[in-house]
């Protein structure tokens, strides 16, 4: 098996690797890369552990072959925050106690972020459903749901105070457009 | 105050304790910084894999490696022969870790590799040949106690005559063991425990009602596959990363396996993606060693999810029968029960402890638990969160619905009138101090969730749970740094929370702001021995010698005080966060702040800090009582968890976020044992769902919010009242979940998991009988 090299963009820095063409891009981010922030709960697509953004859709990158991403964009936990500015899921996980050992936190923040991009007025149904492919087995989910609403009303006010300066703009941008099941590729 | 260390002072009321703040390890876990098991690496490591047997039970014939040494890029294959056993090791865990001679379960490690990446490793185990002879395999407990399976270990355990128990009539399988004498029994040991007269407590009962139920074994399931790094340096040096529950007993454990001295290993913890008791033993982390020891290279090895679940350890199956006696108002008059748990392929299932917590939350007169360990074809079971007594509880708990609906009395009304309280002499000894069980009945009958009118095919169960609570070995360390903030070094891992917990308790004894106090977790060479983050011993053992170092570095800094005064010592005083003259007698000196005494350390004697080594004693008992409301769908036997309330005595919630959580997961993890989760064995013995598709663990969109309220009942042996809270809430769920299931279409399940199929069955069943 030659190895392959491949150009690809990851949180907005433009990455080149090697890897075999059997590696999986969560291989290429932990071992090749040292992204050690996506995590591996069971590389088989069943845990959400390992979730990253692949061109904006929600994937796990345990089911993504590393050879793939050339040419695709890639958002990671590492991208997550700005500088030492955490992003507001973030902040809310962190406030809220919605991680214990947090293992599975990093996976949770991506899918949650995935979804509030689709959808900022989730109902706590569309939030379960939307997370149901993250497994977390130490909080129950109920602390993790609670940031995500929590963090969805206050981008939601953000919004709607913006929106409130400029006079032209309709009330909130908010609509339910979470689409289910468009989740892990798997 | 009172600086003597061992004097206990019970504080009642708080500053720092019982807030919420940010924990000191969350920024990096919520940016992917935190690096856990996995995340380690070591210059030039090699990638370790294990090979693992296919067979449940099995005599290995021979290995051959030779193949396998011959492939380029491979550096090192162990058998159990690179690991020979040393005078004083733990014989199971020595051939758990590496069979010899036979494989016992599927999934048993038979031989390694270490090689220069992952495909060459996978290669080389694919060219590794083992001659097995397959044996007769036996994986379920009742099976096993029959004289006609297979032994595992022949020689070992004496066979039981079951006929000689005062029980017998009521053990299925009854049975004559005691002709099978020369290759002796499954039967690893046999546990009693209880007081007064059974028989005569039964003959006053008005209402009787026994059954047997069973469970099936369940995972742990944590997120975090084992892993580790091993470096063995070639002067027998040697390093070990690695994501585990007890440092401390890896380091010792290991050292004793491999003939080293226990100096010569230093085991670094990694942030640990949890545990719930999983990861309170060793599996690769002796393999990695030999391999890096072999290869003279660090070694790293990561199991595959489905090796978690072959090989490591699940909680045990379980077949139970129970029977309780009552009066017409409810008074309980005698209890009796048989317990038998499979513990995998040797000794040590957690059948001892279920017993003892079986009846525990109530006040018994006449009561009886006999208990059998018993092994099996499968993995080494290891602790899972309460471990024994979910299995117990959904039992007792069940006869207890069951005795209430037929008396017409309110679930939670029969237990209180039953209640364990201060004074009790509990069902397996002791007599309990102060407990919160009529605390958390009442809280729960008080809760909104208990008037919530149910609808069609709705139903309510309660359930409650007991756990003892582990103390034990113990050490701390607080250095006091040259600006005034501090440094805490902990010996026990931080599975949820706990460094924060110990932030809070070092800031209130000081009487200082939470951030000014850094908690780590140190690693063995750092700190002396302590014992495992098991048995919800963290923050009542943590605590209280972080309270107790607190105390003594404040005694230090009085003294420093003193000097600087020039006054005796016993006439300086702590207060908020300073060094206070004590009285008007000590003379009119200004306070002097921590910030103060830091900065003048070095010219008044040297660095502070304090200390404190303890074997605790004086855990304290939670209680818990659980509340659930489920609908059934009659045509499909799904069940949906509508409200789900956790009741439940923390004597003192330190970091109250961080209690709710483990209140929570645990009930999330009973859940998943009533509902779904189930260890599925084929007829060959062989694990058929080892993976997350088809081990089901609940999902966010299978449960509701885990309402929850904290009753705190303070526990006299701890300074703050603290009682560990981390494994009583799994206890009651599997019960609360199944009585719930009972009132919604009235039919009892006592077999677990309840997946649709027998809830629908059931239902069938009892449309049948009607019609
Ligand atoms: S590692 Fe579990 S879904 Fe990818
Ligand atoms: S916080 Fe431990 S798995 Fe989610």
């Amino acid at each position: 098996m030659s190895a392959v090299h491949v150009s690809t963009k990851i949180n907005g820095d433009d990455v080149e690797f090697v890897c075999r063409p059997d590696e999986s891009l969560l291989d290429v981010l932990r071992d090749r890369l040292g992204m050690t922030g996506s995590k591996e709960g069971c590389g088989t697509g069943d845990c959400g552990s390992c979730s990253v953004t692949l061109d904006g859709r929600l994937v796990c990158s345990c089911l993504v072959m590393g050879a793939e991403v050339g040419g695709h964009e890639i958002g990671t936990i590492e991208g997550m925050a700005q500088g030492d500015k955490l992003h507001p899921l973030q902040q809310k996980f962190l406030e809220g106690a919605a991680l214990q050992c947090g293992i599975c936190t990093p996976g949770f923040l991506i899918a949650a972020r995935a979804l509030l991009e689709r959808n900022m007025d989730p109902t706590e149904t569309e939030v379960r459903y939307w997370l149901a492919g993250n497994l977390c087995r130490c909080t129950g989910y109920d602390k993790i749901v609670r940031a995500v609403m929590d963090t969805a009303k206050d981008m939601r006010k953000a919004a709607a105070k913006s929106s409130a300066k400029k006079p032209a703009a309709k009330k909130s941008p908010a609509k339910k457009t979470a689409k289910k099941g468009a989740r892990h590729a798997a | 105050m009172p600086l003597d260390a061992n004097t206990p002072d019970l504080r009642t009321e708080f500053k720092s304790v019982g807030t919420r703040p940010n924990r000191p390890d969350g920024v990096d876990k919520v940016t992917g910084r935190a690096r856990f098991g996995a995340d380690f690496s070591a210059p030039g490591q090699l990638v370790g894999l294990v090979l693992r047997s296919p067979h449940a039970h099995a005599r290995i014939k021979s290995i051959d490696t030779s193949a396998a040494e011959a492939l380029p890029g491979v550096k090192a294959v162990i058998t159990y022969k690179d690991i020979p056993e040393q005078e004083g090791c733990d014989k199971d865990v020595l051939v758990n870790i590496m069979a010899r001679g036979t494989a016992l379960y599927d999934g048993h490690a038979v031989a390694a590799v270490a090689a220069t990446d992952a495909a060459v490793a996978r290669k080389a185990l694919k060219l590794i040949k083992v001659d097995y002879k397959v044996l007769k395999h036996v994986t379920d407990v009742d099976e096993a106690m029959k004289p006609s399976a297979p032994v595992l270990h022949p020689g070992r355990f004496e066979p039981v005559d079951y006929n000689s128990l005062e029980t017998a009539s009521h053990v299925s399988g009854k049975q004559e063991t005691k002709t099978k004498t020369r290759e002796g029994s499954n039967i690893a040991g046999r546990y009693v425990f209880g007081h007064g007269d059974v028989d005569k407590g039964f003959k006053q009962a008005d209402i009787i009602v026994e059954h047997e139920f069973k469970t099936e074994a369940t995972h742990q399931g944590y997120i975090e596959p084992h892993a580790c790094v091993a470096s063995v340096s070639s002067d027998g040096m040697a390093e070990l990363w690695v994501c585990t529950q007890g440092p401390f007993m890896v380091r010792d454990v290991c050292a004793s396996l491999l003939g080293m001295d226990v100096s010569r290993l230093r085991v670094t913890p990694s942030e640990i993606g949890g545990g719930f008791g999983g990861k309170t033993t060793v599996f690769i982390e002796p393999v990695a060693l030999a391999l890096s020891r072999k290869a003279g290279k660090p070694v790293k090895v990561v199991m595959s999810r489905s090796e978690v679940f072959r090989c490591t350890g699940p909680t045990s199956s379980a077949s139970m029968w129970v029977k309780i006696g009552a009066k017409k108002d409810g008074t309980f008059v005698a209890a009796d029960a048989v317990l038998k748990y499979q513990g995998g392929a040797f000794p040590g299932s957690p059948v001892e402890m279920g017993a003892m917590c079986a009846f525990a939350c109530y006040d018994l007169r006449n009561v009886r638990i006999v208990g059998y360990d018993v092994v099996t074809n499968r993995p080494k079971q290891a602790a899972y969160r309460a471990p024994g007594a979910p299995m117990s509880a959904f039992a007792v708990e069940g006869v207890i619905g069951e005795i209430a609906d037929k008396l017409g009395i309110d679930a939670i009304d029969i237990r209180l009138k039953n209640a364990a309280k201060e004074g009790t002499v509990s069902s397996y000894g002791p007599t309990f101090g102060p407990v919160g069980l009529v605390e958390t009945l009442e809280a729960a009958k008080a809760h909104k969730n208990y008037k919530v009118k149910l609808g069609k095919n709705q139903g309510r169960g309660v359930a409650s749970g007991f756990w003892f609570n582990f103390a034990g070995n113990t050490c701390v360390s607080i250095n006091l740094n040259v600006d005034g903030t501090l440094a805490l070094a902990l010996g026990t891992v931080d599975i949820g929370g706990s460094r924060a917990s110990m932030c809070l308790m070092a800031a209130e004894e000081l009487g200082i702001a939470y951030d000014d106090v850094r908690a780590i977790i140190a690693d063995t060479s750092s700190l002396g021995y302590n014992d495992i983050s098991e048995g919800s011993r963290v923050t009542f053992s943590s605590g209280l010698a972080t309270i107790k170092a607190v105390r003594d570095l404040k005694k230090r800094m009085c003294g420093r005080a003193a000097k600087i005064w020039g006054i005796p010592e016993d006439a300086v005083k702590w207060e908020n966060g300073a060094a206070h003259p004590a009285g008007a007698n000590a003379g009119g000196f200004d306070p002097l702040s921590i910030k103060e005494i830091a900065a003048q350390a070095s010219a008044t004697g040297g660095p502070l800090a304090g200390h404190y080594e303890i074997n605790a004693e004086g855990a304290g008992p939670s209680f818990a009582t659980h509340v659930c409301d489920v609908e059934v769908d009659p045509e499909t036997g799904a069940m949906k968890v509508l409200r789900y309330l956790v009741v439940q005595d923390a004597g003192k919630a330190i970091h109250p976020s961080y209690v709710e959580g483990q209140y929570q997961g645990g009930a999330v993890q009973g859940i998943g044992w009533v509902l779904n989760e189930e260890y599925f064995y084929g007829k060959d013995g062989t694990l058929q769902n080892a993976g997350f598709l088809d081990y089901r663990i609940p999902v966010c969109s299978d449960v509701p919010m885990i309402d929850t309220v904290i009753v705190e009942v303070p526990n006299p042996g701890h300074p703050y009242g603290v009682r560990g809270v981390g494994e009583t809430s799994i206890v009651p769920p599997l019960a609360c979940v199944a009585n719930a299931v009972s009132s919604a279409i009235g039919v009892r399940a006592r077999t677990l998991p309840m997946s649709p199929p027998k809830v629908l069955a059931a239902i069938e069943g009892v449309a049948a009988s009607k019609a």
